[in-house]
């Protein structure tokens, strides 16, 4: 990684209340990221529920969705990330990536 | 039956005892073969192959929604963008930027790329759910298009949690009230790919695109419609500048009235054959014979007639150009260009086989319709069997024809016979659905050729059974006596010229032992 430990993580989780999903979904992103890039990350959550016009603006169908906005490109997962590996790879967070 | 713009009334269903709600769609045939629309409140599903026109008879339901019941609605697309909408749109006419723009219209592009997306557990399409809902809310939409909701299966790998959520969807749609439409595409022996006719009760109707002899027909059927009455026919229908029309086989029956007044043929001896006074009105009249016997003569002299009574008259030309009937018709005495300069005489020219069928007979509906004409022409009605079958063409006709003699139009068709073929034979197809059949021939004989004209048929009405002879002049046919030779032959020609300087002729009147057939 060239920018090393300066990048950040932006990662945006499309919810819609307090659904098990969206909270498994948000509960299996905490854990990723603390795991794997503690201190470079932000999330932001989106209730679609309290901002339904998001939903066509952001072309979100399915729920939960979360959306990588940076680092670019953008990527889309879906499901309440209980599967940590895809999640990881869809991310391009490498496991183990040395911290340096 | 082709008028837009008219309300389709809103009809009891079948059993009488709840009004089954409906929405109009707007498309002319459509509302009628239906009762009245589409159950209201409800979904039905539209489904057929590739390019058979689900997406505009699924937007053209929106866009008369709301410019003419007032009603909004929402478009959710799952393969065309919004801008291929609306550029599709735009050659059927529909304003769909100025609708947006009026939040009559809403488009929303739904893209789901399996590529683009990373599964990582479960999930639903609360998403969907929640951007539809907001939809319909901004335009406060009372009619939704969903087309084609089956591609979220393959944007989607959990096949079961798609069905799940398909099945709370067409649940969700009924408690939004809102009249929907759902694609599906058709799929082998399948309605749709993925059994979407499982989720939709209420009505399913299949459209079908085919290649028939070189010309693309379109067909519709209703193959469910719960609580209310439908034909199951296949009708067919089309898509043109105007968007679509449907045209049911006949949806008024026999029940048009019939007509004792007489209108004249426009040739005094051929009135004559008829109780000396011409066809009844809102007849459909066969004047059939092979090449250059004079059938477009004996069409002139009817245009004619009819103008000089200050009726309009109608001239489907498929042969030949306005200007060269004219002119044609000057040679023998017939002087139809101050008629066309009044507007009384509409000469309408079109080559067959620049259209299909049923493309044909809209726009004819749609000319008849416009123009309001007493008399209509269709000169020969033999180029259409170039572009069907003779099944196709009779079905085509016998919708015409009924749709004319509703307005008691009164319709003469020319129609060539080949020469060589029994003309009788030829014609049976046609002339069962005609009231009057008159044959034009040419008799050859002493080195001569001459014409000579019968009728073989007047329903209704008593009509000479002779073969009469006729002359072009030009002040037009002219009738010329019957000359009987004493072996009862009609001597015609210049034998007529050498019977009748032998010996009396016989009478010269029509005898009147023609048939007399009921009605």
């Amino acid at each position: 990684m060239k920018n090393g430990a300066r990048r950040t993580w932006h990662l945006r989780l499309y919810v819609a209340g307090q659904t098990p999903k969206s909270i498994a979904a948000l509960a299996n992103l905490k854990r990723l990221c603390e795991e794997h890039l503690a201190g470079r990350y932000r999330i932001e959550i989106v209730d679609l529920q309290k901002q339904p016009q998001l939903a066509r603006r952001d072309e979100i169908v399915v729920i939960p969705t979360l959306v990588r906005q940076l680092p670019p490109p953008i990527r889309k997962i879906i499901g309440d990330l209980s599967n940590q590996q895809k999640v990881l790879v869809a991310l391009d967070v490498l496991p183990g990536e040395p911290e340096a | 039956m082709i008028s837009r713009r008219k309300r389709a009334p809103q009809r009891r269903s079948g059993n009488g005892r709840h009004p089954l709600a409906k929405a109009p769609t707007g498309i002319p045939g459509l509302d009628e073969i239906t009762n009245g629309g589409l159950p209201r409140g409800r979904p039905t599903l539209v489904c057929g192959g590739a390019g058979c026109g689900k997406t505009l008879l699924a937007m053209e339901f929106l866009v008369r929604g709301a410019l003419e019941y007032g009603e909004p609605g929402v478009f959710m697309s799952f393969e065309e963008t919004e801008a291929d909408l609306v550029e599709n749109a735009r050659s059927l006419g529909f304003p769909l930027k100025r609708l947006a723009s009026r939040r009559r219209l809403l488009l929303d592009h739904v893209r789901l790329e399996r590529t683009e997306l990373t599964e990582a557990g479960e999930y639903d399409l609360e998403g969907l759910f929640i951007r539809l809902g907001h939809a319909i809310d901004s335009i406060h939409a009372k009619r939704v298009v969903l087309d084609t909701i089956e591609l979220l299966f393959s944007g989607l790998s959990d096949r079961l949690t798609v069905r799940a959520e398909l099945a709370r969807l067409f649940r969700w749609l009924k408690t939004k009230r809102v009249t929907a439409i759902v694609t599906g595409e058709r799929d082998g022996d399948h309605l749709t790919r993925h059994g979407l006719e499982e989720y939709v009760s209420d009505c399913v109707i299949v459209l079908d695109q085919r290649v028939m002899e070189q010309s693309a027909t379109r067909r519709l059927r209703i193959l469910k419609y719960r609580g209310s009455a439908h034909g199951g026919n296949e009708m067919p229908f089309l898509i043109d500048d105007h968007g679509v029309s449907v045209l049911p086989i006949t949806s008024l029956g026999l029940v048009h009235q019939v007509s004792t007044a007489h209108v004249s043929t426009g040739v005094a001896g051929l009135d004559a054959m008829f109780a000396k006074k011409g066809y009844f009105r809102g007849n459909s009249v066969l004047a059939s014979g092979t090449a250059g016997t004079g059938k477009s003569s004996v069409a002139a002299h009817f245009a004619e007639a009819t103008c000089r009574r200050g009726e309009r008259c109608l001239y489907f030309a498929f042969e030949e150009s306005a200007s060269q009937i004219a002119r044609n018709m000057r040679s023998i005495g017939v002087d139809l260009e101050p008629w066309i300069r009044r507007d009384l005489l509409r000469v309408h020219a079109q080559r067959p086989t620049a259209l299909g069928l049923e493309a044909h007979l809209v726009a004819m509906h749609r000319v008849i319709e416009e123009y309001q004409p007493r008399v209509v022409v269709v000169d020969p009605v033999t180029n259409m069997i170039a572009v069907g079958s003779e099944t196709e063409v009779k079905a085509m006709l016998a919708r015409l024809i009924d749709f004319m003699k509703l307005r008691q139009i009164t319709a003469l068709f020319t129609s060539l016979t080949e020469g060589g073929r029994a003309a009788e034979r030829t014609d049976l197809g046609v002339s069962s659905l005609m009231d009057v059949w008159m044959l034009l021939g040419n008799q050859e004989a002493n080195g001569e050729r001459n014409r000579t004209i019968q009728v073989v048929k007047a329903r209704g009405m008593a009509h000479s059974n002779q073969v009469r002879e006729f002359v072009m002049t030009d002040a037009g046919i002219k009738l010329v006596d019957v000359s009987r030779r004493v072996d009862g032959s009609v001597a015609i020609g210049s034998a007529r010229g050498a019977e009748q300087r032998q010996g009396p002729a016989r009478d010269p009147k029509p005898s009147r032992g023609g048939r007399r057939k009921g009605e």
